[in-house]
């Protein structure tokens, strides 16, 4: 039997979860914003993978479901990165608060 | 304490205060790499859950493909820590403080969920996530989503070209 508790993995990925969202709160260089929306994506696939393996030992749904959140946040990476370097090319800067015109 | 236990709490602490450090360091090279190492941990942490071919994938494509891209731009915009903007420190307390309150609600929920805490699972044994099995699920049960995520990819791809190149 297993000495460890699913309750330790999923407060692991808790704190990850919201180390990443502070992250996403207090930064404003976008490509740390960026870095951080992938720390919350890899703290959710641990807990698909935890429940997965505790609730239910002999199926593969929990693991199918953290393969395709990696293959979403890939894309999700390419498309972002394009922004951020289309962005800088007009602004010169990477900054957040730069790009406001959206807000108007 | 055993021997399971101890490489978990050792992949544990390793995954926290690297993610600290990717916030705390103010050089955005220094964060990608700190990033890597939190990788390099959730993947030690998939494997003792049983699922191998997770961890590779999650090695492969993170740490090898989105990093190395992240990292690529970073250097190509020339960032460094005069470069980094910064925000104030009200707006940092009151992140901190958001973000806490939620955890602490979280935190106190898994603790009194009673059905989960009786679950036992033997760790690091089984093969129920090899590449066989995952194989013979993916292309049996799983074959629509995944061709829906290759035409995801396809336009994920021609969105990245359209929006990249200059016009």
């Amino acid at each position: 039997m297993s000495p460890v508790p699913v309750t330790h993995i999923l407060f692991v990925s808790t704190a990850l979860f919201f180390i990443g969202m502070y992250g996403l709160f207090t930064r404003r260089n976008m490509i740390t914003m960026l870095m951080s929306v992938e720390l919350i994506l890899n703290s959710v696939n641990i807990n698909f993978v935890a429940f997965n393996k505790y609730l239910y030992p002999g199926k593969l749904d929990g693991i199918f479901f953290s393969l395709f959140i990696i293959t979403i946040a890939a894309a999700e990476a390419a498309v972002a990165i394009a922004i951020i370097i289309n962005l800088y090319r007009s602004h010169h800067s990477i900054d957040v608060e730069d790009a406001g015109e959206l807000k108007y | 304490m055993n021997a399971t236990q101890i490489v978990f709490w050792f992949l544990s602490a390793l995954a926290l205060v690297s993610a600290l450090m990717v916030l705390l360091s103010k050089n955005p090279v220094h964060s990608v790499l700190w990033l890597i190492t939190v990788f390099f941990a959730i993947s030690g942490h998939y494997i003792l859950l049983n699922a191998q071919f997770l961890a590779i994938v999650n090695l492969i494509v993170y740490a090898g493909a989105i990093m190395v891209l992240f990292l690529f731009v970073i250097m190509l915009m020339n960032l460094n820590k005069q470069t980094e903007p910064q925000k104030n420190a009200w707006l940092k307390m009151a992140g901190a403080i958001s973000g806490g309150c939620l955890l602490m609600i979280l935190i106190s929920l898994v603790k009194q969920a009673n059905e989960i805490t009786t679950k036992t699972a033997r760790m690091k044994d089984g093969d129920i996530g090899l590449i066989g099995n995952l194989g013979k699920a993916l292309f049996h049960d799983y074959v629509v989503p995944f061709e829906i995520s290759s035409v995801l990819f396809l336009s994920a791809m021609v969105g990245a070209v359209v929006i990249g190149k200059k016009d």
